[in-house]
């Protein structure tokens, strides 16, 4: 029993390796921060930035040698998984930490507030976020969403002495914990329906507690179980919804997002929310599949049929992608247009789980890894646009920006173009498979969201034109010229070439991206039959993280 | 106030009602009884006593007597003066570190069963911690100055 | 391989703490329901930053009790260390935001979140 144990768990130990090194280099950051003198903390971004390029690799080998060949490994009591799912996500906060590392160097020095626990504290938050992809336990899920999310807070209060920053850090954090609550509570009511915090188990769980009839005490007159599930779900819901910033609880984003250092705003925008999509996916997807359309009723016995997720965040997603870009268009801070840009894109992110097929789940993964990319691209240009008594945050600094900079200027418009979806770049790509996933589910009320979707990303190309026409047409307004920094170029270029890539050969990420959205667990859901599918009886639980789980679209015979 | 302790001092039901399992044959509910007990007594007691000081009492006003007791020396300045920062910094930290130990407990109870590996993991979790503590130490977190 | 009393427990058949005979699960999940709920309230009505701080952990500590009674009546532990990890998240955060207020009393004398503008559409 105990040599078992303790093989069972070194190999555990191999499984998070990525993390224990970056946990590793983020202790070293903190260390090196108070031995290092004033003038030499730079060197404590480069040993992160070492970190996160051993975590890499590290990942890498994890996948040549465990993930791709065969079925997903769990660790540490079920708790971990290591699926492509969570490969594709790691890989996407790893490139979106060396990013946002490298654009930071030089925006801190510039703000004079160059320390080490900076690095550190985004180190950490890789970690927590890398947990959230690969958990599938509630417990290991909150934890490392409380680690992220704790790390973040005070990352966005950063400046310490700037009003603006104090302020955003403020609400950032109580309205963040005040959905840490909410998301726990609704955890709690999942647990004490179905008794476990196992996302597998849960979801083994779940058609005996969704029935019209589930009632475990034999009362004569059993209460409706299901609306208590359906609560536990929408707080569930509601708390990720704070966290991904989508429209009824998005208002803590563009307060957040302008007073924030512009390096924080970056990797919050990509980091934290690719972060928490990854971790609705893993709620949403394998916790609570079930929910997904309607649950059926007892006609029988009058028990009407209730709605599931698919309808609250069918309804959530329209009203993000319209809040979002309508709000967009007014700001005249480029920090807060894109704030509210960023609104939108997660209700775009969010068409890919209604789609519930494999193109949509495919679009969901695909587009975060596009928009880390191109979105940090967006706030490199803005954070090069800092200079000695220039915030660089109004679209006025943009003003003829294409005299100054050539160079600049031509990334900053393949970054939005790409934002706004337009063919040759990588943007395209994502909006399109997010697309094309809700049309192939011929459901009319789907889409008819893809159509809104649609136009409403025309509308969102009327406020990223606004900058290219700042940058192109207007004359300049500020004469003092722009210099862009070694790290900052790197990692500039290294974004645009990037998109581009993507935009043109996409076909090695979507092959990628298709292993993680084919991830056993994830199961898919048809549209067609779900409106009047039959109560299932009780499935036999699932082999965790087996081959032949359950899927659903196979398992129906075609009509 | 009645009904609750009327729930709370109704007596067990005779034998032969559900048949309870095992060992436990009266539910815990009916050890809160003297709790109850001690309860009203705690109530009673101090209105009792102020009452009947009250009742005999003869009240002189004094300036000495209305003063702040401040172990028995004039009081300097206000009482409700603000607290330096530090007081925070100093609970902040003992907030943080203390909770820590709360995975100490779970651990050593069945620490023989999770062998090296569980000693393993518990210092490595000690010496992020202590990381953490060296961070806050050179800092200068930990001096009053 | 979790250690949990009973491993063999499906939420059909939960199984009857004889504790929650008199005092029954309800009135636990009542409660905690009740204590969220002036929490949640509390974090909109109040303007103060560190009372709606205070109400913020009110609302974790309502979802505390929910875990420990729940993890009482399956007799399952699964629950209790959920209620570890959430008192220490708590502590962290409590830590955070007690910093993150502080800064903001520094810079500004004031913790009326109301005063706290600098930052409007």
């Amino acid at each position: 029993m105990q040599t078992d144990f303790q093989t069972i768990a070194t190999q555990a130990m191999q499984f998070i390796m990525p993390e224990g090194i970056l946990t590793l280099f983020a202790c070293a950051a903190l260390v090196l921060d108070v031995m290092l003198p004033r003038d030499r903390k730079r060197f404590v971004a480069w040993v992160s930035l070492l970190g996160v390029g051993l975590a890499f690799a590290s990942l890498w080998i994890l996948y040549t040698s465990i993930v791709s060949k065969g079925t997903p490994r769990t660790a540490f009591f079920d708790m971990i998984v290591l699926d492509s799912y969570a490969v594709v996500f790691k890989s996407i906060f790893l490139i979106g930490a060396a990013l946002s590392i490298l654009l930071s160097i030089k925006y801190l020095e510039i703000e004079g507030e160059q320390r080490g626990e900076y690095y550190g504290l985004i180190l950490f938050s890789v970690i927590g976020m890398m947990f959230m992809a690969s958990s599938v336990d509630l417990l290991a899920l909150f934890i490392s969403l409380e680690l992220m999310a704790v790390s973040v807070y005070i990352l966005v209060g950063y400046f310490r002495r700037d009003k603006k920053s104090n302020e955003a850090s403020m609400k950032y954090f109580l309205l963040g914990a005040f959905s840490s609550g909410v998301l726990l509570y609704g955890i709690s009511m999942v647990y004490g329906l179905t008794g476990s915090t196992n996302l597998a188990k849960i979801a083994a769980a779940l058609p005996i507690v969704a029935s019209a009839n589930f009632n475990p005490f034999g009362a004569a007159a059993p209460p409706d179980m299901r609306y208590l599930l359906l609560m536990s779900m929408i707080l569930m819901a509601a708390g990720m919804f704070f966290k991904v910033a989508a429209v009824p609880f998005h208002m803590w984003a563009p307060d957040a997002y302008e007073g924030a250092p512009t390096s924080i705003t970056a990797f919050m925008s990509v980091g934290v929310k690719a972060a928490s999509f990854a971790m609705f996916g893993r709620l949403f997807l394998y916790g609570l599949p079930d929910l997904r359309g309607s649950l059926a009723g007892d006609p029988a016995s009058g028990i009407p049929s209730l709605p599931g997720w698919a309808l609250l965040l069918g309804i959530v997603s329209a009203i993000t992608i319209v809040w979002g870009n309508l709000g967009a268009l007014t700001q005249n801070n480029t920090k807060r247009l894109l704030a509210y840009s960023s609104i939108s894109h997660a209700g775009y992110v969010l068409l890919g789980l209604i789609a519930g097929n494999q193109t949509g789940y495919t679009g969901f993964v695909i587009y975060l890894f596009i928009y880390t990319i191109m979105n940090l691209g967006v706030f490199g240009c803005i954070i090069a646009l800092r200079r000695r008594g220039i915030v660089g945050d109004r679209m006025e600094d943009l003003n003829g920006l294409m005299k100054k900079a050539p160079g600049l200027t031509v990334m900053m418009t393949i970054f939005l173009l790409s934002l706004g979806g337009i063919p040759p770049t990588a943007g395209f790509i994502g909006k399109f498979y997010l697309f094309a996933g809700l049309i192939e589910t011929g459901n009319p009320w789907l889409v008819r969201l893809a159509i809104l979707a649609v136009l409403m990303s025309v509308v969102s190309l009327y406020y990223y034109i606004r900058f290219i026409r700042a940058m192109y047409i207007e004359g300049e307004t500020e004469p003092q010229p722009v210099t862009l920094a070694p790290s900052l170029r790197v990692a500039l270029v290294a974004a645009a070439i990037l998109v581009i890539y993507i935009g043109v050969f996409p076909q090695r990420l979507i092959d990628l991206t298709q292993k993680a959205a084919t991830s056993p667990g994830l199961k898919t859901y048809s549209y067609q039959q779900g409106a009047t599918k039959p109560a299932e009886p009780a499935t036999p639980p699932p082999a965790r993280g087996m081959p032949g789980e359950r899927d659903r679209q196979t398992a129906t015979p075609p009509r | 106030m009645t009904v609750l302790l009327a729930l709370l001092l109704q007596t067990p039901p005779r034998a032969g009602g559900p048949p309870s399992p095992g060992p436990v044959a009266t539910p815990p509910i009916y050890g809160y009884i003297p709790i109850v007990i001690f309860f009203l007594i705690a109530v009673l007691l101090p209105v009792v006593l102020l009452g009947v000081s009250r009742l005999v009492q003869r009240q002189v006003f004094e300036r000495e007597k209305l003063m702040p007791y401040e172990c028995g020396v004039d009081p300097i300045g206000d009482a409700r003066d603000r607290f330096s920062v530090r007081f925070y910094i100093v609970a902040m930290l003992f907030l943080v570190f203390d909770v820590e130990t709360i995975f100490l407990f779970p651990w050593a109870v069945i620490y023989d069963r999770l062998a090296v590996f569980g000693l393993v993991e518990m210092l490595l979790f000690i010496g992020i911690l202590v990381v953490g503590y060296y961070y806050a130490w050179q800092k200068g977190a930990l001096e009053w100055a | 391989m979790r250690i949990s009393n009973c491993e063999s427990r499906n939420s059909q058949s939960a199984i009857r703490n004889p504790q929650f005979v008199m005092v029954p699960l309800s009135w636990y999940l009542g409660l905690s329901a009740l204590l969220f709920t002036i929490g949640a309230v509390g974090v909109f009505i109040k303007r103060n930053a560190i009372t709606i701080f205070l109400c913020i952990e009110l609302m974790l500590n309502a979802v505390n009790l929910t875990f420990v009674s729940l993890s009482g009546f399956f007799g399952d532990v699964g629950g209790q260390l959920f209620v570890f990890i959430v008192m220490t998240v708590a502590a962290a955060e409590a830590a955070v935001g007690l910093a993150i207020i502080i800064s903001i009393f520094r810079n500004r004398e004031s913790l009326n979140v109301d005063e706290v503008d600098t930052l409007k559409l």
